[in-house]
């Protein structure tokens, strides 16, 4: 440190003085911002409650309960066939794979399996809803940031993965399609040659959505480096699915467990991103949906000759015990705790959906971002509002 | 900064699947811990494992399995084992009600209590999950929080504390989630009744034909 001369050591001091007069008098008090429950940035009924000072978000709470449905009360009062009507409606993008787990966690209580050819129907339906369920969420990424073009390619191609869904299941939001032992028909005529078809032009969306956001300078720099969330803060919350492996964790559970599905016939990639931020985790979300069309492509190669349903009885009873399953569905890990006391429903069931978990952590993510960012780690966040309330 | 394209983060061939011995390993392991807190086990064989731990070894238990590898959490939730009073809202509104049945009976690893708490936690690097259980006393409702341990479990033990009554001690903030401020009652308990099923029976009853199976159910099944 050189030695200042007095002078310039008077002018440092009244310059600090002067400093911290001006701070006094633009301080402000805190402002409490409110965003939602019905804002065009929540997808849904969610209301975040932000503090902020100046442009910094201190403190953020997200109110849920806007569409609390109270499903874990009323499969109490349905049968097991009745209630993949109500899970259908959990995360409405992707209902289909809401299905799969409460039915596989039912079959392991009465230990049976479905068919191969089920199997692998089942497996090419829960990754045909991912498709349809991810393939909009790359497209309203671009509309959390003025970017509106992307949003109406995406609803034009995924109307091409839900006319296969229609197509197949005979419903385009909520198929109800499986059954205790099987699937309730086949496959129809030509639907495995229009599968093929629809997957090729879901790779052209992957690749213009690529070009048009993902190489793009303002949604580069609205998103890399914002909202990082280090691995061990992502298990400690319970992130699964692209947020989890957008820290770095590499863990899926169509790879990681034994289940009664054909995800081992197919080969596919885990992808993970090490940063952790915003980019990441749609970054990992694009490729996962270019891996869905892989996996579709190749299981449409394989699938058996066949019935599609197991002998079970016309009347389901469900042996008494306790079954977990989970699979990895479009928005991260879906888990049906089923309980059974041998009735004709079940006599709790405990849901555990990804999105709860996902957005539990907005509390730590969003402290200390700027308002704008806000924005973009909700939509990278991706959740969607019957899958936290159920 | 990371490139667009990464090939050296994800692992090419996948660990091997769990096992049966890595659960009895697990359950040792945790023994070794915590002691006798470990009240019961099971091991569904090649498939899944519980534990049911003392009331008291609660917090105690998620930190044991935290530091044994567990550090992924999945949930956390509360369990009512008293048979519902109202039955299913299924039955013929004509004929006698049944007697209510109203012995409780817990499930896998047995318990004490009417209410348990539950939880999953996951290792991730084994793939191998646990549920964990463990009774909460019936005069006064509480376990201690695991939100010290696991972040993520504030919010399902705010869930699991207006559905189902349960306390949780040490939790930095118990306000309802879903419901309103002043809604009494706790609506997954089973004495709490579904007000709709109340009103109107499940209209689904009202044209089902009898079916051919009633007569001979054990056709299907056998064949």
């Amino acid at each position: 440190m050189t030695m200042m001369s007095d002078r310039q050591q008077l002018s440092y001091i009244a310059g600090q003085a002067a400093d911290a007069r001006l701070n006094v008098e633009l301080e402000t008090e805190g402002m409490t911002l409110n965003i939602g429950p019905q804002h065009p940035a929540t997808h849904g009924t969610l209301r975040i409650i932000c503090r902020l000072d100046g442009e910094q978000v201190v403190w953020a709470e997200p109110g849920c309960g806007y569409m609390h449905r109270g499903y874990e009360k009323l499969t109490e009062v349905r049968t097991f066939p009745q209630v993949t009507t109500l899970v259908n409606r959990i995360d409405w993008l992707g209902s289909f794979a809401n299905e799969v787990p409460f039915i596989l966690a039912a079959e392991k209580l009465m230990d049976i399996e479905a068919p191969p050819r089920a199997q692998m129907i089942r497996t090419i339906l829960f990754e045909l809803s991912r498709i349809a369920n991810v393939s909009l969420f790359l497209g309203d990424l671009g509309v959390q940031m003025g970017a509106i073009t992307p949003v109406f390619l995406a609803f034009r191609d995924r109307e091409y993965v839900l006319n296969l869904i229609e197509g197949a299941t005979g419903g385009r939001f909520h198929p109800n399609f499986d059954r205790i032992g099987g699937l309730k028909d086949d496959l129809p005529k030509g639907w495995i040659d229009e599968t093929r078809q629809v997957m090729v032009k879901l790779r052209e969306f992957c690749d213009i959505i690529e070009d048009l956001l993902f190489g793009n300078e303002i949604f580069q720099s609205r998103m890399r480096g914002i909202g990082i969330i280090p691995a061990d803060i992502a298990k400690d919350y319970g992130l699964s699915g692209a947020n989890l492996r957008a820290s770095g964790v590499d863990y899926d559970l169509r790879r990681d467990q034994d289940l009664p599905m054909a995800w081992d016939k197919a080969d596919f990639k885990v992808w993970t991103h090490p940063d952790g931020d915003s980019f990441a985790r749609c970054w990992v979300r694009l490729q996962e949906t270019r891996e869905s069309c892989r996996i579709v492509e190749q299981l449409l190669d394989q699938i058996p000759a066949g019935p599609i349903m197991t002998k079970v009885p016309r009347i389901i009873k469900v042996p008494e015990g306790e079954a977990w399953v989970s699979t990895e569905n479009p928005l991260g890990e879906m888990g049906y705790y089923v309980v059974s006391k041998g009735d004709l429903g079940p006599f709790r069931v405990k849901i555990r959906s990804a999105s709860f978990n996902n957005i539990s952590i907005v509390p730590w993510v969003l402290k200390g971002v700027y308002v704008p960012d806000v924005i973009t780690i909700l939509a990278s966040l991706y959740f969607i509002l019957g899958d936290i309330d159920r | 900064m990371a490139p667009l394209s990464d090939s050296d983060t994800t692992q090419e061939e996948p660990a091997a699947l769990p096992g049966d011995g890595l659960r009895e390993g697990i359950v040792d392991d945790l023994r070794r811990r915590i002691g006798d807190a470990v009240i019961d086990t099971h091991i569904a064989p090649n498939d899944d494992l519980w534990v049911r731990v003392s009331t008291d070894a609660w917090r105690q238990t998620a930190e044991a399995l935290k530091a044994a590898g567990f550090t992924f959490f999945s949930f956390l939730s509360g369990l009512d084992w008293l048979p519902s009073p109202y039955g299913k809202g299924e039955e013929d509104p004509t004929a006698e009600p049944e007697e209510p049945d109203t012995e409780i009976r817990p499930g896998v690893t047995g318990g004490d209590t009417r209410f348990q708490v539950f939880a999953r936690l996951v290792d991730i690097d084994r793939h191998v999950g646990i549920t964990v259980k463990a009774d909460v006393p019936d005069d006064a409702p509480a376990v201690d929080s695991w939100t010290t341990v696991f972040a993520g479990a504030n919010w399902h033990e705010r869930e699991c504390h207006e559905m189902f009554g349960i306390g949780f001690n040490g939790h930095p903030d118990l306000r309802n989630m879903y419901l309103p401020g002043d809604f009494e009652g706790f609506p997954l308990r089973k004495d709490f009744p579904l007000l709709s099923r109340m009103i109107k029976p499940w209209p689904g009853i009202v044209d089902v034909e009898p079916m051919p199976a009633q007569d001979e159910p054990e056709e299907d099944a056998s064949s």
